[in-house]
């Protein structure tokens, strides 16, 4: 690798990443400072084609950032104006949670937009490139370029290799992008912050990161069914006490349902499938009600950091930031993540700003920034509850929400994530395997028919871009142990076992071309022997407008 | 209301079967159907072609200049016809794809190409996206000019009719010649290509090793058939990407396709799906890809192919 | 020697394409668009035969809606050196095209006129044939080999036996199979470079041309792949139904 001759181009500040985080620091440094020149990459084919959310929009950090986003024909149509929570005790019965402000302030949406947030990271690249911000959508970051311990920039990806490695006829070898600083904005579990958080031992003494699986499916529902402005949340069925998730509902745009689950990685049972609670959740009255009539146009899954204050690594070091889902600033109770997002990459915009008058070697006034700003705060008021929740279970847990949130955090204790949530998967054989009904095609669907509006985009003959550190490890830890969790936990099926009839010798067959970029695997894998690096630019999914 | 048939023929005088659906397909339009015989040394072609069933009039251009159906004096020479007709079609192959354009653009009319179903004189069917989604076209042209799909248009009986023969005199024949035709290359492989071929047999994972595509071939040996793959067979290295059918590989659309423990995956079936006939032969009753079949088989691959060679064989 | 070749921006292949609620047209709002595939084998040409300095200048034109210009940078990425816009809101087919692209010939004066076969959304195949027809031209469609030398054009065609050889003389319209070669990845610096590049923009309506439709879509749908799947109980069952029920062997 470091004997190819790459070009090199220079830039002040680059950011890796075209997310809320990403294209919200850019257009924050470049109000500070207009004469910085700024290069932003994504590795999805088009800025917004690799964004998954719910989404509900908190306006607070847009504000800050483009108060005049109305007449710069932001896309936020659908504010919030009828919202309901729901309990299900079991498959046919629900009980409603009254929404009680004073109670539940995370969960009251009033003020809050129903949004794409493709469409809204469509719409803030076009600020950004309006500013003269360098936006090239199609190029991954693929490697770190560290120099005297200090990070000096990335190398993109090569394009045009083969599946063995070796250079095709059309190869375009990967650049260095140089920069004074770079800041990753690469989301939840980012291939280059994983390095980074080794390289600067950027999780010293914080709580191991918690994950969460989110599964989202846009449907188009009859008219007479659509009720733009109402969104409901569910917990409960079919998940079990122990088991953190639920699932939201959305109406919004043009008679556009966005449909979701999450779920919560620190799940025990290696039997459990993610993708298939997802499709079952949708058999209940509350939610079915919606759908029935409707179609599904595409589907979409990502990982979210759901670990909170106490997760949250170290954020500056010599030569860059780490922001937004990178480093885990989500709000769990609020479930939202994109106005942390958004907030964490304008501070560092400004510490950026400053470092670049100071020439600063570390953006150190991003840490100072942060402690100071709305956005600790709330994080600081939220960092019980998802603990609680794996503390208590799933009841316990929702009636210490109440209580910790009733005096909005202001408790002396704080609870904390003591295990990764690769580590609490237990054997195959002391788990109750779970029965899936086979899908309906009508409000169910299989991993394949999904995968397929994924609308996903991966040249066949690349290098295999999920690589096993020791593919010995998983025939005598993934599949004697837990049975090959990753054929369950990955939405897209990208992990199969085969050849698992009597007398043959189990395999596992990794279908790269399917990866839609959840990064669950990476995550979720028991031994962390499962690597997720970036495969060429521009592969993965495309998720159209409405995602 | 008279329509005029281009008819399109291989090497040994044999007129192709899509020429004879093109003539099915101008029945629709027509009360009178008229076909178009080009080339150079066409007795034999032209007594055969007088023969086919429901073409009331054969006229034959011959002339060294069409000898290989060159789009442009081909183009010139159905434009000198083209007066007398409310509607022309001709085939959707390569041929008719080259020459019916142009002709389109000679009378500034809107061609209309691929048409798998007509509903009346002037409104079409037609696939577009790569077939994944039909469109209903009315054509505003005075003059209908449509390349037709041999799949969904039987093919007209060879014999039962009985022709006028014309011969067309006055061929507009331009001294400039633009294009020079040098050389044919048919076809080297003993199997035709995936994209053209009549009949595909493809392969999926099931056929667990690459050695156990000789099984396919023995059957694509006796219905010259082209062999397929799934990504799926593709991906596990039984065969080579060139083999792919699929949203990802090439699309098929032949007379006849058997689908040999295929699953059915969405990213297949777009590959396959507008297939005349298609058979599944699969061992899981469950298998998506027999909703999508004609007709199926339920079994075990290795006993069902060898009997199905027999069967070919014996035939 | 200089190339003309038209791109349009279609909705990228990778999308599923979706059929609008009312099946009036598929929806394209929000979807990624991209160059057709065609049309970016025909630049990849252009640009490869440029650099053996076959070819002189490589100009690409678009038309359609101002976001057309995005396509017009990815090919200026890949090596053409100019580029011309016809804006328009209004829908066009191939005839149309061939109209406007014909105004563009004669005041180009391209010596090849090198162009996809097909668009991958409208999959009519059409528009090189017209424009060939319109001036009088010698044509080449499907062509997977193009060799261009003074005054000629030898290609090999794609056609439904095998292929076809034919020297065409210039000037000539050429469309592309994808077999002609296999595209370049447009690099950073040049896509970069493709974005500082002045664009002629020209507004349809100021060519004076009759380019209203002539076929006019009436309504889309999913083509649907459920068949009735009959299953039979042995090979001799399937051989009698192939042979005279379906008729295929």
């Amino acid at each position: 690798m470091s004997n190819i001759t790459r070009e090199q181009m220079e830039f002040d500040v680059l950011i890796i990443g075209g997310g809320p985080a990403g294209l919200s620091a850019a257009i924050r440094l470049k109000q500070l400072a207009p004469s910085v020149e700024i290069c932003l990459i994504e590795k999805a084919s088009e800025i917004g084609a690799h964004i998954v959310s719910g989404a509900v929009l908190e306006l607070t950090a847009l504000n800050e950032l483009i108060p005049d986003w109305k007449q710069k024909g932001a896309p936020l149509d659908t504010p919030v104006n009828n919202e309901r929570v729901f309990y299900l005790s079991s498959e046919e019965k629900s009980t409603t949670i009254p929404i009680i402000k004073s109670l539940m302030p995370a969960m009251n949406n009033h003020g809050n937009v129903i949004v794409s947030l493709g469409d809204f990271c469509r719409w803030l690249a076009a600020q950004a490139e309006e500013l003269g911000i360098e936006i090239f959508p199609g190029f991954s970051g693929n490697e770190l370029i560290i120099e005297d311990d200090k990070v000096v920039g990335i190398i993109t990806g090569d394009m045009g290799l083969e599946k063995d490695g070796a250079q095709g006829a059309n190869h375009e070898p990967g650049m260095e992008l140089r920069a004074k600083y770079t800041m990753f904005a690469e989301g939840c579990r980012g291939s280059l912050s994983k390095k980074l958080m080794d390289k600067f031992n950027l999780r010293q003494g914080v709580d191991p990161q918690t994950y969460g699986l989110g599964i989202k499916e846009l449907w188009e529902i009859p008219a007479h069914k659509h009720k733009p402005g109402y969104i409901q949340h569910s917990f409960g069925w079919p998940l079990d006490n122990s088991t953190y998730g639920g699932s939201w509902l959305y109406h919004f745009g043009d008679n556009l349902v966005s449909f979701g689950f999450v779920i919560g990685l620190d799940y025990k049972n290696p039997w459990l499938s993610p993708f298939e609670e997802m499709q079952r959740s949708k058999n209940h009255p509350v939610v079915k009600y919606h759908l029935e009539g409707g179609r599904r146009i595409s589907y979409s899954a990502r990982a979210l950091s759901e670990g909170g204050l106490q997760s949250i690594p170290k954020l500056s070091f010599p030569g860059g930031v780490l922001i937004g889902d990178a480093a885990g600033f989500l709000n769990m109770p609020k479930i939202k993540g994109t106005h942390t997002a958004m907030k964490s990459g304008m501070l560092a915009a400004e510490a950026i700003a400053e470092a670049l008058t100071t020439q600063e070697v570390e953006p150190i006034s991003y840490q100072f920034r942060l402690r100071k700003s709305w956005l600790w705060k709330e994080l600081y008021q939220a960092r019980n509850i998802r603990p609680a929740f794996a503390k208590f279970g799933a009841r316990i847990g929702t009636l210490y929400t109440g209580f910790d949130s009733m005096v909005r955090g202001k408790v002396p204790w704080t609870f904390h994530h003591r295990l990764a949530d690769n580590e609490k998967l237990e054997a195959a054989s002391a788990c109750k395997k779970i029965e899936y009904a086979k899908p309906d095609d009508q409000l169910t669907f299989s991993r394949e028919s999904s995968v397929f509006l994924a609308n996903i985009d991966h040249r066949d003959d690349q290098p295999i871009h999920l690589k096993l550190k020791n593919p010995a490890i998983w025939k005598t830890v993934n599949w004697e142990v837990f049975h090959s969790p990753e054929s369950r936990y990955c939405p897209a099926g990208v992990y199969e076992a085969v050849d698992t009839e009597e007398g043959k010798e189990p395999k596992l067959q990794i279908n790269s071309q399917n990866c839609i970029h959840c990064k669950t695997c990476d995550i979720k894998d028991p031994t962390q022997n499962i690597d997720w690096e970036t495969p060429e630019g521009g592969s993965g999914p495309n998720y159209p407008g409405g995602m | 209301m008279a329509v005029l048939v281009l008819l399109s023929y291989e090497k040994g005088d044999k007129i192709r079967p899509i020429s004879r659906s093109a003539i099915t397909a101008a029945g629709l339009l027509g009360t009178e159907v008229h076909a178009l015989l080009v080339g150079e040394g066409l007795d034999i072609l032209s007594q055969k072609a007088a023969q086919l069933h429901g073409v009331s009039k054969l006229l034959v251009a011959d002339h060294a200049a069409y000898a290989h159906m060159q789009a442009e004096p081909v183009a010139d020479l159905v434009a000198s016809l083209a007066g007398a007709y409310d509607s022309i079609v001709a085939p959707a192959n390569a041929e008719g794809k080259d020459i019916l354009p142009r002709l389109a653009g000679l009378l500034d009319v809107q061609p209309i190409s691929d048409v798998v179903e007509i509903i009346d004189s002037e409104t079409f069917v037609r696939p577009i996206y790569a077939g994944s989604i039909l469109s209903t076209v009315k054509s505003k042209d005075a003059k209908k000019l449509l390349s037709v799909r041999g799949t969904t248009f039987e093919a007209t009986a060879e014999t039962g009719g009985n022709a006028a023969v014309e011969k067309v005199e006055n061929l507009p024949i331009s001294d400039k010649q633009l294009s020079v035709f040098k050389e044919l290359k048919l076809s080297q492989s003993d199997r035709p290509e995936l994209e053209g071929a009549r009949v595909v047999v493809s392969g999926g994972r099931g056929m667990q090793s690459s050695e156990n595509f000789v099984l396919l071939e023995k059957i694509a040996d006796q219905l010259d058939a082209a062999i397929g793959a799934s990504r799926a067979a593709v991906d596990a290295g039984f065969v080579s990407n060139d083999y792919q059918v699929g949203q990802t590989g090439k699309i098929v659309a032949p007379e006849l396709y058997i689908a040999v423990a295929i699953s059915g995956a969405i990213q297949h079936l777009a590959g396959m799906k507008d297939s005349k006939i298609i058979v599944a032969i699969n061992k899981d009753p469950e298998a998506p890809i027999f909703k999508v079949s004609d007709y199926g088989i339920v079994g075990d691959l290795f006993e069902i192919l060898p009997q199905l060679e027999a069967a070919l064989k014996a035939r | 020697m200089k190339l003309l070749v038209p791109v349009k921006r279609v909705v990228d292949s990778n999308i599923k394409p979706l059929v609008k609620s009312d099946n009036s047209g598929v929806e394209i709002g929000g979807v990624k668009m991209s160059m057709n595939p065609f049309d970016e084998t025909a630049v990849e040409e252009a640009v490869r035969l440029k650099e053996q300095k076959i070819v002189s200048e490589v100009v690409v034109i678009s038309i359609g809606e101002a976001k057309c210009q995005d396509t017009l940078r990815t090919a200026m990425a890949m090596g053409a050196d100019r580029a011309i816009l016809v804006t328009t809101e209004e829908p066009l087919e191939s005839l149309g095209v061939a109209k406007i692209l014909q105004h563009f010939v004669t005041k180009e004066q391209p010596d090849v006129v090198l162009m996809g076969k097909q668009a991958s959304d409208d999959d009519m195949n059409a528009t090189g044939q017209i424009l060939a027809a319109k001036l009088g031209w010698a044509q080449g469609t499907f062509v997977s080999k193009l060799t261009l030398s003074a005054g000629k054009a030898e290609i090999i065609r794609e056609i439904d036996d095998g292929q076809e050889v034919l020297e065409l003389t210039l000037p000539a319209v050429i469309t592309t199979d994808l077999r002609l070669n296999e595209p370049r990845y447009a690099s950073l610096p040049n896509i970069m470079k493709a974005r500082k590049k002045p664009i002629e923009t020209v507004a349809l309506a100021d060519l004076g041309l009759d380019t209203a439709v002539r076929l006019v879509s009436q309504s889309v749908q999913e083509s649907s792949s459920v068949r009735e799947g009959v299953i039979v109980g042995s090979v001799e069952e399937l051989m009698d139904k192939l042979q005279n029920e379906a008729k295929v062997i």
